[in-house]
């Protein structure tokens, strides 16, 4: 499901803000976010089609439900003071009840106010079923995760294009014999630089990271730092080295420059985390609070933040939701219509958001 | 004698016939035979006193099918068992004039304590009429003739049985033709005696007249009682009880919770319900807003799996009370299924004190009230499993 988030987060940063393209099968482009608590949207289909895994072609459209946690941060961010260090902010809740879907809700708000927007999906996947480590030129002790690393700087490029031309490098970076990035060059040449060499892409995530903390400040930009499941910092991992012994979190290279990142020690943005319990390693099914993933490390990092609790949904949201199926006849069954139906879904969903859209779900 | 007549299953089957008689010997406490209503009816000889002389000759000895018990023998029997029953009733220090057949099974239960699963296993202790099975005295006499005007039919007992009904038809009709003719005939009704009792089956009947039927004679018997019943005739109605029985009606047998107020004042009901082998135990608020604890955590949380809240879902689907009750239950062993099973029993149980008795019927009609009595069958040796055999080879 992060996955297709990705792209359909991706897709919103091809739209110019305030711009629509209709009538496009192909490329979703209708993101109608009313921030008005009024008017419940409807909330993307993580349901897929038969023919492909992506949400948007079922319906044609890539709608949002607004909610409380969502509005509430929203808030927040409207009146952050950017001289002030960035605030963390972390969703937390139980399992299926729409924390990432609200920091997507976030992100979109921020692109379409102008913010550099550093998306990391799900932080779970640098953690586990990595292939490729490869023992880091820049510092001999942490490991570098190529593959990772350059399908990140792809959808960063994608995501910041704009800013990629105005922001400039204040260093000489040297990449190897032959190349190196001059101080004052576009910092689009980084990211061209880690995705045409992969060895270096590491290192150019370091780098865009590094420089973007430094420049925030600056007043150029506005920077906003998303990472889902950041509890995948704090964990374990279930990487091993070539003598079968496992590598700790902070000897992965991009692991170790996110936590840099999510440091309140610069201004100018704002940092907001979602954590998953759903992805991550060695957490029981049950946990849910900020203690219990992210463990006393992690706890200590973060602290202080700003905990936002998402819950299931309340009765008008549940009802809208159903409401928003009946609309585009995804539910086909005659019984869905009746009030009936509708309690029998509220009671085998108990009103959680995932639950109700597996149970929904294409067969 | 002095020994109490205590015959072990085992022993009587050694005697009986592997004939099927053994069947017969069994269920003989279960079904009451009418045995002796029929003994003194007219026209009936089961067991007929024959005084044989010394010599037998062949004409009056029986067909060597199977094993018969002598009248005398029988006689026998009865008298050691009596006096059987006065000894066990000294031993146990009760009185024998008042020993009845409930002290005897307790008292030889007592007495001889057997672990053995199958019931029908264990020592018993029973008057000889419901052991020994009944058996047909000779039917023909020393000259070779014999008694009954219907031998020769073969079934004696059921078409003599047949003949009498039909007789009382015909003279029912007649009546009936009179009364008609008078004017003096009112239609009556008498569909109150059939409710709450059954025809008899036809292993009842079977072992009533101790003849082999086929289903047709049966159901021919049934259709000439039936319509006997549909005309006016009050004298035949002792005559066609005879083969009615009574039928428990199963809905009164429901125990309904009774509703407790805890400190608040609100309504509970508390009842337990049980699975293979979870055990779950829930308390159902009557107002409520459709929240289920297990064990303290929510429902969505304990039960991952759709199909188990689908399980606790149908009581309240059923009774359309979805998100009207509180439930917190605690349930334990067995597995996941089973546990959303026990669950449901308990709810289902539970729901019984809140709901009229029309619904309470309609809820053990459609299996909610009934624990499921499927247990794990065991594996038998021999085999990979409780039915699983293992690989044949050929060599």
């Amino acid at each position: 499901m992060l996955k297709r988030m990705t792209r359909l987060v991706s897709r919103a940063r091809q739209l110019d803000p305030g711009r629509f393209l209709h009538g496009e099968p192909q490329a979703p482009q209708s993101l109608a976010a009313h921030l008005d608590n009024q008017v419940p949207d409807e909330r993307p289909r993580a349901t897929s089609c038969t023919s492909e895994d992506d949400p948007v072609r079922t319906f044609n459209e890539a709608c949002l439900m607004v909610r409380k946690p969502a509005l509430e941060l929203l808030r927040y961010l409207k009146n952050t003071n950017f001289a002030h260090p960035a605030v963390r902010y972390v969703l937390y809740g139980e399992t299926g009840t729409g924390k990432t879907l609200s920091l997507c809700h976030v992100i979109h708000f921020c692109a379409k106010q102008d913010w550099l927007i550093l998306h990391i999906p799900d932080a779970h996947l640098w953690v586990k079923n990595c292939r490729g480590l490869l023992p880091s030129a820049h510092n001999k002790l942490r490991f570098d995760q190529p593959v990772e690393a350059s399908s990140w700087l792809k959808d960063f490029q994608t995501a910041n294009e704009r800013f990629l031309s105005q922001i400039k490098v204040q260093e000489k970076y040297v990449w190897n014999k032959r190349e190196s990035t001059e101080k004052g060059r576009p910092l689009g040449e980084v990211v061209e630089q880690g995705l045409t060499r992969v060895k270096n892409a590491t290192d150019a995530v370091g780098i865009v990271l590094k420089e973007l903390k430094r420049q925030s400040g600056s007043g150029a930009f506005r920077l906003l730092v998303a990472v889902d499941g950041v509890n995948a910092l704090w964990g374990r991992t279930t990487l091993r080295r070539e003598d079968k012994s496992l590598v700790a979190p902070e000897e992965l290279a991009l692991v170790h420059g996110l936590r840099k990142m999510v440091r309140n020690d610069w201004h100018g943005g704002a940092i907001v985390l979602t954590l998953s319990q759903t992805g991550s390693l060695f957490k029981p099914r049950k946990a849910y609070l900020p203690q219990e993933l992210l463990g006393k490390e992690g706890f200590d990092a973060l602290d202080p933040f700003i905990p936002i609790l998402v819950s299931n949904y309340s009765p008008e949201e549940f009802e809208s939701c159903v409401q928003y199926y009946l609309e585009n006849s995804w539910l086909q069954h005659e019984k869905a219509q009746t009030e009936e139906g509708k309690k029998e879904l509220l009671f085998l969903s108990n009103a959680n958001p995932g639950q109700l859209e597996r149970l929904c779900a294409y067969l | 004698m002095a020994a109490p007549c205590v015959s072990c299953g085992a022993a009587a089957s050694y005697r009986l016939f592997l004939g099927g008689r053994v069947s017969l010997a069994r269920r003989r406490g279960v079904w009451k035979a009418a045995a002796a209503e029929l003994q003194t009816g007219a026209g009936f000889q089961i067991l007929r006193l024959r005084h044989t002389t010394g010599v037998t000759t062949k004409k009056n000895v029986a067909a060597l099918r199977r094993e018969t018990y002598t009248v005398d023998f029988i006689k026998k029997q009865i008298e050691e068992f009596n006096i059987g029953k006065r000894h066990l009733a000294n031993m146990m220090g009760e009185d024998p004039e008042t020993f009845t057949q409930e002290d005897i099974d307790r008292a030889v239960a007592y007495l001889f304590p057997s672990g053995l699963f199958e019931k029908q296993a264990r020592p018993i202790m029973k008057h000889p009429e419901q052991i020994f099975p009944k058996q047909r005295a000779i039917q023909w006499g020393e000259d070779g003739r014999p008694f009954h005007f219907l031998f020769y039919t073969g079934k004696q007992s059921y078409y003599s049985l047949m003949h009498e009904a039909y007789g009382k038809l015909l003279e029912a009709e007649k009546h009936q033709n009179q009364l008609q003719a008078k004017g003096l005939f009112s239609e009556k009704t008498k569909t109150k005696d059939l409710i709450g009792s059954r025809w008899l089956i036809k292993e009842e009947l079977e072992e009533m007249l101790v003849e082999k039927l086929s289903d047709q004679d049966y159901a021919q018997f049934i259709r000439l009682l039936e319509r006997l019943l549909t005309l006016y005739g009050g004298a035949e109605e002792e005559f066609v009880q005879r083969f009615r029985r009574s039928v428990t009606i199963q809905s009164k047998k429901q125990l309904i919770e009774p509703v407790q107020y805890d400190e608040q004042g609100m309504a509970f009901s508390t009842s337990e319900g049980k699975r293979k082998s979870a055990k779950a135990e829930a308390v159902v608020y009557e107002h409520g807003s459709g929240k289920i604890k297990v064990n303290g955590i929510d429902y969505l949380l304990y039960f991952p799996v759709t199909q188990d809240r689908e399980q606790l879902m149908f009581p309240f689907c059923f009774l359309d009370r979805l998100g009207e009750h509180d439930v917190t239950c605690t349930v334990s062993g067995g597995g996941r299924s089973s546990q959303a099973g026990a669950i449901r029993l308990a709810v289902a149980r539970a729901l019984c004190s809140f709901v009229t008795k029309e619904e309470v019927e309609w809820m053990r009609q459609a299996g909610l009230l009934t624990a499921d009595p499927r247990v794990r069958e065991r594996k038998k040796p021999g085999q990979e499993g409780a039915r699983r055999k293992f690989t044949w080879k050929k060599r």
